[in-house]
């Protein structure tokens, strides 16, 4: 019974979401407020049904309802509740029906936060979220109901959610990264009536900047989970292995933060409008196109979905569909707009339009090493792979050259930089940045081209912006005062820059000096790790909720002292007859000992891999720090004391028209 | 010049730069690094050269996987049911790689005929192969040789 109302609910939200993309926007088009009203309850409406879809389906899980079919195809009776809770996103159909949840739920919060935005902005802007919805609630009504039964043999038990995916990481990991994708169609829908408006202005930049700054920490963190999940959940410590779904992950990620800081040009300077534009249609067609690659089944990745050439078709044609129809809108709309700002060769403009020339770069780098491969073989033309090897070679470069300019960026002035006067200016945080290089290349021991253009390119991001920190921060009464009078958005950009400087530091350091070794092993034997001594001294049986485990105990000596035990498992889960490694992790904040257990070669020995990752965790605590900047960069006051005084001025007119209707 | 003009040039010669590098950077790279997949048939009629970085796939043979005893040495053959090829890894195998399933490997023939993988991918799930195995099979099957056991397992490979 449940399940038959959760599918209702979703065809309700589906209507809703027709209604929506078409009666806004009719409304604004002629002008009739009465129409325009209809905007924010039909978003209301929309995020309810969807809601109360996502609920059933939750409950389905919850109850052990195998009669439905995604119910039984990803979950067990054995299984947690709080995997059971999580396998509600462990497949197909469930992640499509979070990701609407999500995307009605940006659609609310545009109704909700915009209050002060002039109406005709505010029916365009949830018309096309409307439009966007639209396809996705056809994709799932049509090619990918959930709550699909199974009738009438109804199966004892679920075949179990893939125990990859049973872990922390993965009930996190989806709803963050969801949200980075589905967010930035915000971005886009602000774009895009901007586009219908005619009015691209200083207005339009400043309302879409937030919602693209949340959307963007919220990918940063799904990004850096998914990354993290990898490498303690895969088993064998990578951290970024350029897998296809991965580089769909990165694409709307360094788009998307080219379009934050081109939005803050545009909103400070009143320049590079239709590229913003143009940029804010990319970044969401490439979160589309990240849907795509995932869900079709063109690619081959622990990612990939069942394939189902239905999906992928459909997908393909909703991408093709959004970005021909926003590329015309583009192409008719965007010359209208004319640029009468000044700026010099050298200026903090000029320096944001190189960082978005090198982040557009990367993205057409990645999108081409992703893309390639795929073509090619649409074209019958011979399957081929691109590996880690053509990405390390061209991504480093561009990272370093981005963490550069950078440094020297965060000096410039708008308008006009003096050349000279920066000259001088850098010379200090250079000097500063190569002898603190030199150390860390002395602490690691050893002299690499590359390490050192990557550990640079971080410490001169750090330099330069805490100098620019204590330089903006000088105040006659005091240091202190002088902190607390910085605007929470420049904290927020400090903590962006410096969050990368640490996810440079974490990626240069461990890709050039993390030690990596496999060993057979028998219980007594030890190996060295780097400094560590790791020694196997036996191996144990346990019992888990739902599967059964051989542990390996190692004990791991630093200059003759213990400083832990680990206990990585083999688990072998008899629901699906699979077998997982799980590794077990000794993490510290400047070093991870990671040690897992292979197969077994004979009935002593074992094959053990042993790995000394050094900063590994810099990784993902960059990411969280880059994350929390973009959270302070929107909590900032002008989006606030607005809202405040707005809210002043709104009572002010209401005040004012009641009167004047009571005299009608 | 006008300095509007000037300020444009500048930044489209920045484009172009940019792109220019992107670009070089590219092929080169590309070049490099572009790995074709090759399956057991190709291999044994001999259409791969020696020691070029290829992958290779298709099922691991019943029966056939060898492990070293005093090391990480593992030997194995892969097949598409019409031909089979020998390979050698050493290291540590996926959780899912076993007799009768499909494997994909990265690695270089050697002289002998002998495929030197340096990784080794087998599926992530029960219900998951590899594409380029899947279509291996696939062309495999439709030659000359029709086993009844490689339609089966052609198609259950199309899942």
């Amino acid at each position: 019974m449940y399940p038959e109302l959760g599918q209702l609910a979703l065809i309700i939200a589906l209507l809703l979401a027709v209604l929506l993309s078409t009666v806004p926007l009719a409304g604004a088009l002629t002008g009739r407020d009465s129409l325009q009203a209809f905007a924010r309850p039909l978003s209301a409406g929309m995020f309810v049904f969807t809601g109360v879809s996502f609920a059933v389906l939750t409950h389905a899980f919850m109850v052990d309802d195998f009669s439905v079919a995604y119910v039984a195809n990803n979950s067990n009776s054995m299984l947690p509740w709080y995997y059971k809770f999580s396998a509600v996103w462990g497949g197909h159909e469930g992640s499509l029906l979070l990701w609407i949840l999500m995307l009605a739920g940006w659609t609310l919060a545009v109704a909700m936060f915009s209050r002060k935005l002039p109406s005709v902005m505010v029916s365009q802007v949830l018309s096309v979220m409307g439009m966007i919805c639209v396809g996705f609630f056809l994709f799932i009504v049509i090619t990918s109901n959930p709550f699909e039964r199974i009738l009438p043999n109804i199966p004892a038990d679920g075949s179990d959610l893939n125990p990859l995916l049973q872990d922390i990481g993965l009930i996190l990991h989806p709803p963050m990264l969801y949200m980075g994708y589905v967010g930035f169609s915000v971005a886009f829908a602000f774009a895009i009536a901007a586009l219908i408006n005619g009015k691209l202005d200083a207005a339009w930049a400043r309302w879409s900047r937030p919602w693209t700054t949340v959307a963007w920490s919220f990918l940063t963190l799904g990004i850096a989970l998914g990354s993290w999940w990898a490498y303690y959940e895969l088993g064998w410590g990578g951290w970024w292995f350029w897998d296809p779904v991965e580089n769909a992950s990165l694409l709307p990620w360094l788009s998307g933060t080219a379009l934050m800081h081109s939005l803050a040009v545009t909103e400070k300077r009143g320049v590079f409008k239709s590229w913003t534009v143009l940029l804010a249609i990319v970044t969401f067609s490439l979160s589309l196109l990240g849907a795509f690659l995932v869900r079709s089944g063109v690619l081959t990745s622990v990612h990939s979905f069942a394939a189902d050439p239905e999906r992928g078709s459909f997908l393909l044609a909703l991408l093709g569909i959004t970005v021909v129809s926003s590329l015309v809108l583009y192409a008719f709309r965007a010359p209208v707009v004319h640029v009468r700002s000044r700026y010099d060769s050298l200026s903090r403009e000029i320096f944001l339009l190189l960082n978005n020339v090198l982040l557009v770069a990367a993205t057409l780098l990645v999108a081409i090493g992703t893309l390639y491969p795929l073509v090619l073989d649409y074209l019958n033309m011979g399957k081929l792979s691109i590996g880690e090897p053509f990405f390390n070679a061209t991504f480093s470069p561009m990272a370093v050259a981005a963490g550069l300019l950078l440094g020297a960026g965060i000096f410039s002035r708008w308008k006009k930089t003096d050349g000279g006067w920066l000259a001088r200016k850098l010379l200090w945080p250079l000097a500063v940045s190569v002898v603190a290089t030199t150390g860390v290349m002395l602490i690691y021991g050893g002299f690499a081209p590359w390490a050192f253009a990557g550990v640079f390119a971080s410490v001169w991001v750090t330099v330069a912006t805490a100098w620019d920190l204590w330089d903006k921060s000088s105040s006659r009464q005091g240091r202190w005062h002088g902190l607390k009078r910085q605007s929470r958005s420049y904290y927020g950009m400090v903590f962006g820059h410096l969050g990368l400087a640490m996810v440079m530091a974490g990626a240069t350091v461990v890709s050039n000096y993390g030690i990596e070794r496999d060993v057979r092993m028998v219980p007594g034997d030890s190996a060295m790790v780097g400094d560590y001594q790791v020694v196997f001294t036996g191996i144990g049986d346990r019992r888990g909720a739902n599967f059964t485990a051989e542990y390996g105990s190692f004990d791991v000596f630093l200059d003759g002292k213990q400083v832990a035990e680990l206990h990585p498992e083999k688990r072998h889960y008899p629901v699906d007859m699979s077998v997982m490694t799980e590794a077990d992790i000794d993490g510290g904040l400047f070093r991870d000992v990671f040690i897992a257990i292979g197969e077994r070669i004979t009935d002593e020995a074992w094959a053990i891999r042993l790995q000394y990752k050094p900063l590994v965790r810099w990784l993902w605590l960059g990411s969280l720090v880059m994350a929390i900047g973009g959270f302070l960069a929107i909590s900032d006051k002008r989006y606030r004391i607005r809202v405040r005084s707005e809210a002043k001025v709104d009572t002010g007119n209401e005040a004012g028209a009641a009167p004047a209707e009571a005299r009608a | 010049m006008h300095p509007i003009r000037k300020k444009r040039l500048t930044i489209v010669l920045f484009l172009v730069a940019g792109l220019a590098i992107a670009v070089g950077l590219t092929t080169y790279a590309l070049r490099q690094n572009i790995n074709l997949f090759y399956d057991p048939s190709q291999i044994a009629a001999g259409e791969v050269p020696v020691d070029v970085r290829i992958r290779a796939g298709g099922m691991v043979e019943e029966g056939s996987v060898v492990r070293d005893p005093d090391s990480l040495k593992v030997e194995f053959r892969v097949t598409d049911f019409s031909a089979s090829v020998p390979m050698e890894y050493v290291g540590i195998l996926p959780d899912l790689f076993a007799e009768g399933q499909g494997v994909v490997a990265m690695g270089r023939m050697d002289a002998n005929g002998r495929f030197i993988a340096d990784q080794v991918l087998a599926k992530h799930d029960e219900q998951y192969m590899p594409p380029e195995v899947a279509e291996a099979l696939e062309r495999a099957s439709k030659g000359q040789h029709k086993a009844a056991d490689a339609e089966k397992a052609a198609e259950s490979a199309a899942y």
